[in-house]
């Protein structure tokens, strides 16, 4: 089963070192739309330090939206979605591979970016660290909501837009409290602890559900 | 260690494809599945490897359905569809080992290689799929029958694109698995080396 799991996702970060512009393009995305709205509003220090837990937690729900429908597309396409289906292994584990390889190949740049977006934003180093740890459990709650939303329009026309249309209201908790965190961090004294949890929470309840849900529809989508 | 398929029925939105199917496939033996274009050939396929759900009827596998013995099954199962289900970045050898890891067993470079050679592909271990022609990826598809333990083959047109001597190969793969007591169920246009008692043909045009 972790056989199965470990080839699964050795496979899937392979196949992104031989393409690597699927990779970029998130990370671009992220980039440059963090960087276009000072352009838009103002350079002013104190407004930028407003905007900036917003404008980096929105940058994150779009740039993962941007990749989600290539988690199961290409697998779809030439086959070896079926093959995975008809392993004896438990579907949910392997569908969790691919969802840890996806967050690792688009959540976790965005991650490790966010100190150059705290930097334009003028932000303290404490609060771009209290950023980068809740990107870090927030990112994977939308890779998990957002395979869901890949396994049930897979095969669709336009199926990309759906996705966005479909996960993005989902995105929104998430959104909340990850730059509410932001926000109450650049506050100074006030306890980050519930921002924390609840968000832990999220992600407790999402890894439970989330490859379930995906795996059955995907079984519904490949019929 | 027998497929026992009774009184299957199947459909695609309102259209019935076919109805009051049965048939017994024994290991040793090969099942030859016959019917015109769109009789549901493909579709029934998919349905006794459980990749489409049936209306009405019972697939069993050891006497049990497969419904409630679904891992068994799948263990003893090898499925090779009209994709070839391999990624075009990824070598042939990369493509084998994954497919294999992801079934549950893990063959070694040796082991591939020897698959590769037998189908012809020796020297191309190590060139991405993609710049493979479309019979060449075909045999790499089919050097999976080679690493496979499974005792039911199920295989969907697999001599579509391949050359003369490649079906050549590919028939007297399928008679060696027969003979050492394996199960083959197969679509094909392609006449079949196999003995009329070891040869079950079922015509899907009589169950509509």
């Amino acid at each position: 089963m972790f056989d199965s799991f470990r080839a699964l996702v050795k496979r899937d970060l392979l196949l992104a070192m031989r393409r690597r512009s699927d990779v970029f393009t998130v990370l671009l995305f992220f980039i440059i739309v963090v960087s276009i709205f000072p352009l838009g509003i103002s350079f002013e220090k104190a407004i930028l330090q407003k905007i900036a837990p917003g404008v980096v937690w929105v940058a994150a729900l779009l740039a993962s939206t941007l990749a989600l429908e290539r988690i199961f597309a290409n697998d779809y396409a030439d086959g070896t979605l079926e093959q995975i289906l008809l392993t004896a292994q438990p579907l949910s584990i392997l569908v969790f591979a691919k969802i840890f390889a996806h967050w690792l190949l688009t959540g976790l740049p965005l991650v490790l970016i966010a100190p150059l977006a705290g930097l334009q934003y003028h932000l303290s180093a404490t609060t771009i660290g209290t950023m980068m740890v809740m990107l870090l459990i927030g990112t994977p709650i939308l890779s998990m909501i957002g395979a869901i939303g890949a396994a049930l329009t897979l095969g669709l026309r336009g199926g990309g837009i759906l996705i966005s249309l479909l996960v993005l209201p989902l995105y929104i908790p998430v959104l909340v409290y990850g730059s509410g965190a932001i926000e109450a961090s650049m506050q100074g004294d006030v306890s980050l602890q519930p921002y924390y949890l609840l968000l832990l929470a999220f992600l407790l309840l999402a890894l439970v559900f989330a490859p379930w849900a995906t795996a059955a529809s995907l079984r519904i989508s490949v019929e | 260690m027998s497929l026992v398929v009774n009184q299957l029925q199947c459909s695609r939105g309102d259209i019935a494809l076919f109805e009051g199917l049965s048939f017994k496939l024994i290991p040793g033996q090969l099942m030859w599945l016959e019917g015109r274009n769109g009789s549901g050939k493909t579709t029934l396929l998919r349905t006794l490897c459980g990749l489409f759900l049936y209306d009405k009827g019972r697939i069993e596998w050891q006497g049990e359905s497969t419904v409630s013995n679904m891992d068994t099954y799948r263990q003893n199962l090898l499925y090779l569809g009209h994709q070839n289900a391999l990624k075009h970045d990824l070598n042939p050898v990369e493509n084998l080992q994954t497919l294999s890891r992801l079934a549950g067993k893990s063959v070694s470079e040796e082991q591939t290689d020897e698959a590769l050679q037998l189908f012809g592909l020796a020297g191309y271990e190590e060139t991405p799929v993609r710049k493979l022609s479309q019979g060449q990826q075909r045999r790499v598809a089919l050097s999976r029958l080679l690493l496979s333990d499974a005792l039911l083959w199920i295989l969907d047109e697999p001599f579509v694109a391949l050359d003369v001597v490649a079906v050549e190969l590919l028939q007297s793969i399928l008679v060696k698995h027969v003979e050492q007591g394996g199960m083959v169920i197969l679509t094909t246009h392609q006449a079949l080396p196999i003995a009329e008692d070891k040869m079950l043909r079922l015509c899907l045009d009589r169950y509509v």
